[in-house]
């Protein structure tokens, strides 16, 4: 298995003791359409940038395709939150900027694209709604043929259909090349059909990683009258409790009987999100190498 | 041919090989019938082609497809699946008892609930009866 990005306990410190991403181990592999979630200040950002070679590593080191990003910036398609691009430029110079900069550039897919979207190459990107700045960002990077994409929150300023279509574009990238996409999100609804593979970050630590479809296996979420949880040794991930009735999130243990008067289902993709993202325990090794 | 229904608690492989055995039991697909192809798929649902991958690969493995490289994605000449067509009777009672509980007042959910409760009293049918007569 190739990794598209490989971290080892990689970290950065922003201030004296602000630390943006912390004990971070990471193995993402090639060919997998990534969710990257947390809340605000989680440290998504941060290794986004970190992934891109544009924030050093205070300690530890990442890997991108192989080699140190800085090395491997032909091969990164990043695009920043809020899609930021010259304001005074127009859209067709924009487009020929990236062909002059990027060898594998694909100008001909760029301006179909731009054409195909109702984007005029004569306006200039001040001039552009949000989602079209978004779509004209997307396309640089889509035509720039990279192996590993990073994007920051890249449907912010999309409506619906642009949602669809941006999300079509994506997997297109994918299975025809086995390109990497690194997403980070806050509409988790979403992230369901979009993406196979999770990163849970929380306080600036990884929190759950892997293959979607395993994390759900590997995990229940159990409901029953408050007091089931001090019984039986379940490890738990969150729990809550509400008029009477405890739920929680645990991790699966074949070994476990389950008391009488326990509802036992397979979580739901946001189940298993929020139960990661709220407050609910402390982060164990275990989990940042699940 | 597929749905999705995201936010279930079954992941979305899952739900693409459960609606071609569901498809398969009903006679909907035929053997040697052609499925859509992966990037068919992508388009239709907007979900990422290595989920619909997997489901393939699923059911290939279940023996109930056969992949042709290069020309498309098949249903086996003999899928090991028992097939419902042979029962139009029992699909016509079915469709007028459910006929008969919507004109008593039955809600979909209801009609469900109930067929569940049955399902599951495989001790007889007088719990059935009872838990029935208390949701009618």
């Amino acid at each position: 298995m190739r990794a598209a990005l490989r971290c080892r306990d990689l970290a950065h410190r922003y201030g004296r003791d602000v630390w943006g991403l912390r004990d971070c181990d990471l193995d993402v592999p090639a060919g997998r359409v990534v969710a990257l979630v947390g809340p605000n200040g989680s440290g998504k950002t941060t290794l986004m940038n970190m992934a891109a070679g544009l924030l050093p590593a205070t300690t530890g080191s990442i890997e991108v395709v192989g080699d140190t990003p800085q090395a491997r910036l032909d091969r990164i398609g990043f695009v920043a939150q809020d899609a930021p691009l010259w304001p005074r430029m127009r859209v067709g110079d924009v487009l020929e900027i990236g062909r002059c900069m990027n060898p594998r550039f694909d100008a001909q897919m760029a301006s179909d694209r731009i054409e195909r979207l109702g984007i005029r190459p004569r306006s200039r990107i001040d001039a552009l709604s949000g989602g079209e700045r978004a779509q004209v960002a997307l396309t640089l990077v889509l035509a720039k043929k990279p192996e590993l994409f990073l994007l920051d929150e890249p449907m912010a300023n999309l409506d619906p259909l642009a949602r669809r279509e941006f999300l079509g574009s994506m997997f297109e990238a994918c299975s025809g090349t086995g390109a990497t996409v690194l997403y980070s999100s806050h509409a988790v609804a979403e992230l369901e059909r979009a993406c196979d593979y999770l990163i849970v970050l929380r306080g600036g630590h990884v929190r759950l990683v892997g293959d979607i479809d395993d994390l759900r296996m590997q995990h229940r979420v159990i409901r029953g009258p408050v007091g089931w949880l001090d019984r039986g040794g379940w490890d738990v991930v969150s729990e809550q409790t509400m008029a009477g009735q405890t739920t929680a999130l645990v991790r699966r243990d074949d070994t476990l009987t389950l008391g009488p008067g326990l509802q036992d289902a397979s979580p739901t993709f946001d189940e298993l999100v929020i139960g990661y993202l709220v407050d609910g325990g402390t982060a164990r090794p275990q989990e940042v190498f699940a | 041919m597929f749905r999705v229904d995201a936010g279930s608690g079954v992941p979305i492989y899952r739900q693409l090989v459960e609606q071609v055995r569901r498809d398969l039991m009903l006679g909907r697909l035929q053997p040697g019938a052609q499925l859509p192809s992966v990037q068919e798929v992508v388009d239709s649902l907007a979900v990422n082609p290595n989920t619909v991958v997997k489901a393939f690969a699923e059911l290939e493995h279940q023996g109930l497809v056969v992949r042709r490289q290069g020309v498309g994605t098949f249903v086996a000449p003999s899928p090991p699946l028992t097939s419902m067509s042979a029962s139009p009777r029992l699909l016509g009672s079915l469709a007028r008892w459910t006929d008969r509980a919507r004109q008593e007042g039955l809600t979909e959910e209801q009609i469900r609930m109930l067929l569940e409760v049955v399902l599951d009293g495989s001790t007889g049918t007088d719990d059935a009866r009872r838990t029935a007569g208390g949701v009618a």
